[in-house]
């Protein structure tokens, strides 16, 4: 009987990672959808990109209010979770504050209160977010995208955290041990009045703040799956495996080269009969997110609706239906009901007469992009909506010749006589004599 | 008026010599038709010929670069024109290409090496700066003294290359003073051209992109409105004329504002 809490303690973490493990399972095989790329290139600017962008959160303090805050949390998080080290050995073993049986009093309790000191802090700072959300009304978090469930899961992930972090001190300024020390209770010694002198009620109360902060991680590294809140996780990849090279450069369609060399290989066959090995003919852009690349995919499930990209599109700014972060949602969107459709019919995607473009993004906004690389200057963990953008221009003009018409004036002139007006290219030169 | 001092000697001049410019002059389809930049190219030019610069031009032998056939997608058209285009660059075996328009200087500098064709790609601004910095060109008199400037970063000079510097440095020559946009560089607001909507209606919203952008300009108090870019230029122009700011602000190229200054 008295192990009974260890059992339950162990099959409440494996359940609880167990399940987490299924889904980032999910997450992998959904990205793998996409188109294979090569990013074997520049590791160590990958790696630097990663340390910089990611870990040292550098585009976060672009904008310094928000950037602040954002630092507070992460760091926050980060180190408090050193504590669950502690949680998670006491609670498979029994015992109770191992960290005082292996650590000097006067190391142990310098980290508490470390803790201590940064959970108040991220809860004062997570409820300056949730004012900042749903009192101040901040314009980026307002967008049409953003009613509904992302509302709601932007504020049930900062609900949590102030919960998780009141649980942690409550744990600590209930446990008399632990406030005996007088070391490391820096914050919870002014709380521990509120809960009484009694001492059954206090171990019932330390313990059940105790079983809900473990519960509530779990609970909470679970919700990631469903939520936005995947950055946590997967900025790291994303980071890593963001652009490298120079914004300008839109990489050039390899099948297009094929082709146009062909073309304009005088000595080519026009009637010579495809080779027969070469199956069908690649799709060029994108219509839906199995014509995405990986990246693109990872970069859906790494948004979390921050709005930066938005706040900064041109378009966006000038009332234009285009925004950047709903590119980025709509295709995580579509990409979970790609992959229910495949689960369902057990591991092969049946026609549902949808794609994600046209039915999740509208003609409308993609040709409203003025490709100015704003939304991919914004982004604090390396998405690029654009590029997505762009595949589906692809898309448009290249499969379905469906571009507006005044650009496809401008196309026919750049074939005619080679400038995108109707003049003669043997005219280029008068301007000298004008 | 400007036109007979000009010269503009073709490759195939050249070539008909024997001999290799330093550098060749890609005009770009604005450069060549539009009435707005043509201007700019012919500023250019002119500083082009006060620095002694051996340069030259294609002429009729210059395609559009299908940069903009690219941006709206169509990849087919791009590569065409591309192929072409370092089909007659590498016969004349160009080394070095300068332009007046962020979009060439982009689109030749990173989108055709791996199509066949690899030069040293510099734009206009950077090409003016470093005939100032080489004493070949002399920024004379104090035309712009007391005059407010401010500059609008081109995307794809700026955020798409990383060239804030260059057009600052040469404006600093005026003896102007510079004022910065609140949006400047990295986080410059497009001036609404880019992606091919140069040549198109923009989508149905609540303003125009150029018209916000020349309020930001507005805000610095400028008295001239500086840019890099032929459809920057034709952008700024037109906000100016929506803000009902043409007796007041001038729209002009870094080439032109250089220009003025030469004797």
């Amino acid at each position: 009987m008295t192990y009974l809490p260890n059992i339950i303690f162990a099959v409440i973490l494996i359940a609880g990672i167990g399940y987490f493990t299924r889904n980032i399972k999910k997450i992998i095989q959904n990205i793998k959808l996409g188109r294979e790329v090569d990013t074997s290139d520049n590791k160590a600017q990958r790696w630097k990109n990663m340390a910089r962008i990611a870990l040292g959160q550098s585009k976060m303090v672009k904008r310094p209010i928000s950037g602040f805050l954002h630092v507070i949390v992460y760091i926050g998080f980060i180190i408090i979770n050193i504590e669950v080290i502690e949680i998670i050995i006491d609670g498979l073993l029994g015992t109770h504050r191992i960290g005082l049986d292996v650590l000097p009093a006067q190391v142990y309790g310098f980290l508490i209160g470390s803790f201590e000191i940064l959970a108040i802090l991220v809860f004062v700072t997570v409820v300056v977010f949730w004012i900042r959300r749903n009192v101040i009304k901040i314009k980026r978090f307002m967008s049409a995208e953003m009613s509904g469930w992302p509302k709601n899961d932007g504020n049930f992930i900062l609900y949590f955290e102030m919960v998780l972090m009141a649980l942690f001190l409550i744990m600590n300024a209930t446990d008399t041990t632990f406030q005996s020390l007088e070391t490391g209770n820096i914050i919870s010694q002014y709380l521990s009045p509120w809960f009484g002198d009694n001492a059954e009620t206090l171990h019932l109360i330390e313990r059940s703040a105790w079983w809900l902060h473990i519960v509530g991680i779990l609970i909470f590294l679970n919700y990631l799956y469903f939520s936005k809140h995947l950055h946590i996780l997967l900025a790291f990849p994303n980071t890593y495996f963001g652009r490298t090279n120079l914004k300008g450069q839109f990489n050039n369609l390899e099948a297009v080269t094929k082709e146009v060399k062909l073309m304009m290989d005088p000595n080519a066959d026009p009637f010579a009969a495809p080779a027969e090995d070469e199956g069908d003919p690649e799709k060029f852009g994108a219509s839906d997110v199995m014509d995405l690349n990986r990246i693109q995919l990872l970069n859906a499930y790494t948004c979390t609706e921050c709005g930066r990209c938005t706040s900064e599109c041109p378009a966006n700014q000038t009332g234009k239906k285009l925004s950047p972060r709903k590119i980025m949602m709509d295709t995580r969107d579509r990409l979970t009901e790609v992959a229910k459709n495949i689960e369902t019919n057990k591991g092969e995607f049946k026609d549902d007469g949808k794609q994600l473009l046209g039915d999740y993004i509208t003609h409308e906004e993609i040709w409203a992009c003025t490709t100015c690389n704003a939304c991919v200057e914004a982004c604090p963990v390396s998405i690029d909506p654009l590029s997505i953008i762009m595949e589906m221009r692809r898309y448009l003009v290249m499969e379905e010749s469906a571009a507006p018409m005044e650009l496809n004036n401008m196309m026919t002139n750049i074939e005619n006589n080679g400038a995108p007006w109707p003049y003669n290219q043997q005219d280029r030169l008068n301007w000298v004599n004008e | 008026m400007m036109s007979e001092e000009l010269k503009v000697p073709t490759m195939a001049d050249y070539m008909a010599e024997g001999k290799q410019p330093e550098i060749l002059f890609w005009v770009g389809s604005a450069g060549s038709y539009d009435d707005r930049a043509k201007k700019i190219t012919k500023a250019f030019v002119k500083l082009l010929n006060n620095a002694n610069v051996d340069f030259a031009v294609l002429g009729p032998e210059e395609s559009n670069t299908g940069d903009v056939a690219k941006r709206a997608g169509n990849e087919f058209l791009f590569q065409m024109q591309a192929m072409m285009n370092i089909e007659v660059l590498n016969a004349y075996e160009v080394k070095r290409i300068v332009t007046c328009d962020p979009h060439s200087f982009n689109c030749i500098k990173n989108e055709y090496p791996s199509l066949g064709g690899t030069y040293n790609v510099v734009h206009h601004t950077q090409y003016i700066k470093e005939l100032i910095d080489s004493g070949r060109l002399s920024v004379k008199g104090d035309v712009y003294k007391g005059k407010r400037i401010t500059f609008h970063d081109p995307c794809y000079l700026g955020r798409a290359n990383n060239e804030f510097e260059a057009p600052r440095h040469v404006l600093q020559n005026t003896n102007a003073t510079l004022v910065e946009m609140k949006k400047n560089k990295n986080f410059a607001l497009c001036c609404g051209a880019g992606g091919a909507q140069m040549f198109k209606e923009p989508e149905k919203g609540d303003k125009d992109i150029n018209v916000l952008r020349t309020e930001q300009a507005l805000e610095t108090t400028p008295d001239i409105i500086a840019t890099g870019c032929p459809y920057c230029n034709t952008m700024m122009t037109d906000g100016i004329k929506a803000k009902e700011q043409e007796g007041k602000i001038t729209v002009l190229d870094v080439a032109e504002l250089i220009a003025n200054t030469q004797c």
